[in-house]
């Protein structure tokens, strides 16, 4: 259903390769991908026209040869996009005030506001050292206030008891005095799910804001959220001055684009994600992490860290000087590309890396091995040394014999060759192109007759 | 506005509440109605408008009159449904009386991304529009958009079949399931007011047994519905719970077993298979038993819901759907992403917190909300 973005951008891309640069109008295509997997990724509409003018702003003039291909190149700026649009690393909540601090939870219905109270004050007294008291303002949803009393008991904090027939800021107010004489440090206030066009209950949370002038209002917001998420997060930024935001039950599968709607519109801080139904499910927010969830980018950009840290940069240096300086790319030098794929922890690793490839079936995942790779290079250890710098020297009888010392068919010796001409014919067109253009390309004529290539193209 | 169904919103402690709840093992609470019966809370209505909005596609800015306030009952699903992003933008669009070309319909392939509809469902509808304009089928943009609110229903059609409950199975039993926080558990109150009210005696099972005060907050359903609830406490086997309450809806011979679960992931695979020992221990009491498995989803989810459809269509054999919390300024659009690729029986929608905020689903009402007839018009 899903398809990622690299998935998505695959067909577009094509047609940019061996563009020079990006220019408005040949990434036009390409952006309305983006704009398509954005939106896939529940990612809300105005944010995502906001997203795609700083990527055309920023990718139109880019360089395409310096960087890893142009559909890479532009995948990077978008995810680089995304990235600072999460803003940074910020997991701590500002208690800079005298006690008690109080801390206001809002959000929809079912979001997770209650279950956050109980892991913010697990952490809170667990890392934090704090003494913390929980109270429910929740009058309206039936055992609301039961489930709060409940995970206080589990996660070991004060619980202020409220009742239904209560007035949620007559409850708050009797919750702070309460806290003070205990010497409490921090104060979790739950409140009930409301939506955002409910106006009394907007104004029910307005007047408890006003009441009890938290340190930190945060608001809740489920990870499954569509582009709904854009709305709400709106009116309760303008209801309520927000001070971050918390995105729970990111341990689904959910794309998460919500999580970049109320990161954009409210303009507050991802403080920390939910990541589970237990108390000690609340994690710090790493926004590269999410971008590249949104993106169903896999691990695109770890594979490229690993490519840049793997490959022996000397020989790719060689090679690419030679290529540059016109000579030819021989047999010599596809070994030692294999040699450096194998390096590389193979390409089950590399495909691991890749998105999509994890939903592909697990017989064709099976056939994805080195196998195909370690005879490629078995093929070529029987040539002479005349035959690998001048393969064209591979005649019937020499394929033959070549076939016959590495102990394959006579049609291995062949597919490796047609390997080697595809190869040979794309390192002859990149004049210049630097080493991860190169490897790209060579992971890319791969697809020949080997297994696995088409996939390591996508 | 919208404060209609806050009536409903009773307060939970009463002290047989607490007296009920104190008691554990397989107990049965029955309390009169006049306990339940409270005061209204009677918030006044705010005339105000709230400018929730992000332009274009806002949130909806509507009025409620006193007549609706003193009538929940009386609020049409066109009411609450309208006033969905897709139809303001939509209605903006249209009253420019707008071309017939691609410009067009791209944006209409944004209103309807941006209502969740989902990319496959809205390349079919585009797709479909795309040809007939060229086959120049459609006088002007209003033919078009009427094109497009009947290939909406077509797609809906086929999958509003209401949950109906033949005399001759007693009791059938009704698993509810879904995601986290969705609204199973208030779902089924509203479920069991329902059928009660069309003169089947109910029974409730507990069989949350994970989240904390869930069994609390089941019970004080059943006893806003007079219902009775079977339960074991928290931290019980669901399975084992589900299991005596169909025993003991044998045999006191109830029409209705309505069965809730614990809110879990569908990536969670030791909690999916769960389900599936639910139906499994089900079956030795009663081999056609669960008889209907409903898949609860927020009307808010995205895309994801497509996976959840999925999943727990896989680990529980989902027979049903009811989508809630349609009562907000999400309407659902999702749910076409689901028609097309489930093609699963959508039964009930939920519209607010309260006991009468359930209806069966109605294509055409769920139509109307998103795309209103008269857009152009406005
Ligand atoms: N898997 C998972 N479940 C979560 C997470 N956070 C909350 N939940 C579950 O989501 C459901 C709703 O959580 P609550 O804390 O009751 O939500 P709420 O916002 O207080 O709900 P209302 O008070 O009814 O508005 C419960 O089943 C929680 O266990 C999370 O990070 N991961
Ligand atoms: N506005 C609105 N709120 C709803 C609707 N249905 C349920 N809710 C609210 O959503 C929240 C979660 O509902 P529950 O019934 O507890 O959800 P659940 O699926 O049982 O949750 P878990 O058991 O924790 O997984 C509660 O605050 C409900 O009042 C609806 O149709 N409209
Ligand atoms: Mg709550
Ligand atoms: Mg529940």
């Amino acid at each position: 259903m899903f398809e990622s973005l690299s998935q998505r951008l695959s067909g577009t891309i094509e047609r940019l390769r061996g563009r020079a640069r990006l220019t408005e109008e040949n990434i036009r295509e390409s952006l309305r991908d983006v704009r398509i997997a954005l939106l896939e990724a529940d990612v809300a509409l105005p944010v995502v026209q906001a997203l795609i003018q700083r990527v055309k702003v920023r990718a139109v003039g880019q360089d395409v040869l310096k960087s890893l291909t142009p559909g890479q190149a532009l995948v990077k700026v978008v995810r680089d996009e995304l990235t600072a649009v999460m803003g940074s690393v910020n997991t701590d909540l500002n208690l800079n005030c005298p006690a008690p601090a109080v801390v206001l939870m809002a959000g929809l219905q079912g979001a997770g506001k209650t279950t956050t109270v109980a892991k913010l004050a697990r952490f809170l007294r667990e890392r934090k050292k704090k003494k913390v008291m929980v109270v429910s303002c929740d009058v309206y949803r039936p055992a609301a206030i039961e489930q709060l009393q409940t995970l206080a008991q589990q996660v070991e904090v004060l619980f202020f008891p409220s009742t239904g027939e209560q007035d949620p800021v007559a409850i708050a107010h009797a919750a702070i005095d309460a806290a003070r004489k205990q010497y409490v440090d921090v104060l979790l206030i739950d409140t009930a799910g409301r939506l955002a066009i409910d106006a009394a209950m907007m104004a029910e949370i307005k007047a408890l804001h006003a009441a009890v002038n938290p340190i930190e209002t945060l608001f809740v917001v489920d990870a499954m959220t569509g582009q709904d998420a854009a709305n709400t997060a709106k009116a309760f930024s303008e209801a309520l001055p927000l001070t971050g935001v918390i995105l729970t039950k990111t341990d689904g599968d959910a794309r998460g684009g919500a999580a970049l709607s109320v990161r954009y519109i409210t303009g507050r801080p991802i403080k920390f994600i939910g990541s589970g139904e237990k108390p000690d499910a609340l994690e710090p927010f790493h926004p590269d992490r999410l971008a590249q969830r949104i993106l169903g980018m896999g691990d695109v950009l770890s594979l490229v860290e690993q490519v840049e840290q793997n490959v022996d940069k000397e020989k790719a240096q060689k090679l690419a000087e030679k290529i540059v300086k016109g000579k030819r790319f021989d047999m010599n030098d596809m070994r030692d590309q294999l040699q450096q794929m194998l390096s590389m922890g193979g390409l089950a690793s590399l495909m691991d890396k890749l998105p999509g490839v994890s939903n592909l079936p697990d017989q064709v995942k099976s056939r994805i091995n080195d196998k195909e790779v370690h005879r490629m290079i078995a093929v070529i250890n029987s040539m002479t040394k005349k035959e690998r710098r001048h393969p064209d020297l591979l005649n019937g009888s020499r394929k033959v014999r070549v076939a016959k010392g590495s102990g394959m068919q006579p049609q291995d010796v062949n597919k490796l060759l047609k390997q080697y001409q595809q190869m040979e014919k794309m390192m002859s067109k990149l004049s210049s192109g630097g080493i991860k253009g190169l490897m790209r390309q060579m992971k890319g004529a791969m697809g020949g007759g080997g297994a696995g290539g088409n996939f390591m193209q996508r | 506005m919208f404060k209609f169904w806050k009536k409903d919103r009773a307060p939970e402690k009463t002290p047989a509440a607490d007296a009920a709840s104190e008691t554990s093992e397989n107990v049965v609470e029955i309390l009169p109605r006049e306990v339940m019966q409270s005061p209204s809370l009677s918030v006044p209505a705010d005339h105000a408008e709230v400018d929730a909005a992000i332009a274009p596609d806002s949130v909806a800015v509507e009025k409620v009159d006193g007549s609706e306030i003193d009538n929940p009952g009386k609020r049409s699903w066109r009411e609450r449904l309208s006033g969905s992003a897709l139809s303001r933008s939509l209605g903006s669009l249209f009253a420019r009386k707008p071309k017939l070309d691609e410009t067009l319909l791209d944006d209409l392939e944004t209103a309807l991304l941006t209502a969740d509809v989902g990319v496959s469902a809205t390349e079919l509808l585009l797709e479909n529009l795309r040809q007939r304009m060229r086959k120049r089928e459609f006088a002007d943009a209003d033919g078009l958009l009427a094109a497009l609110r009947e290939s909406l229903l077509a797609m809906l059609a086929p999958i509003a079949v209401p949950l109906r409950i033949p005399t001759d199975i007693k009791p059938f039993v009704v698993l509810v399931v879904g995601v986290n926080g969705v609204g199973k558990t208030t779902t089924i109150g509203k479920l069991a007011r329902r059928h009660q009210q069309e003169g089947r005696q109910v029974l409730l099972a507990a069989g949350d047994t994970f989240r904390a005060a869930a069994v609390e907050q089941l019970k004080a359903w059943g006893m806003r519905n007079q219902v009775a609830v079977i339960s074991q406490g928290s931290g019980a086997d669901s399975a084992s719970v589900i299991f005596d309450a169909l025993q003991a809806a044998t045999s006191r011979n109830v029409d209705l077993l309505i069965a809730d679960t614990a809110g879990r992931l569908h990536t969670q695979s030791g909690l999916m298979d769960e389900l599936s020992k639910i139906k499994r221990v089900l079956a030795k009491l009663d081999p056609a038993a669960p008889h209907e498995v409903l898949l609860v989803i927020d009307g808010t989810t995205g895309q994801n819901a497509v996976n959840q459809v999925r999943q727990f269509s896989l680990a529980a054999g989902v027979t049903g759907l009811v989508v809630t919390k349609l009562d907000g300024t999400a309407k659902g659009g999702v749910v076409f992403a689901l028609a097309t690729e489930f093609a699963l029986p959508i039964r009930y929608v939920g519209l607010g917190e309260g006991l009468d905020d359930l209806r069966e689903f109605d294509p055409g009402a769920f139509v109307t909300g998103l795309l209103p007839a008269n857009l152009g018009a406005e």
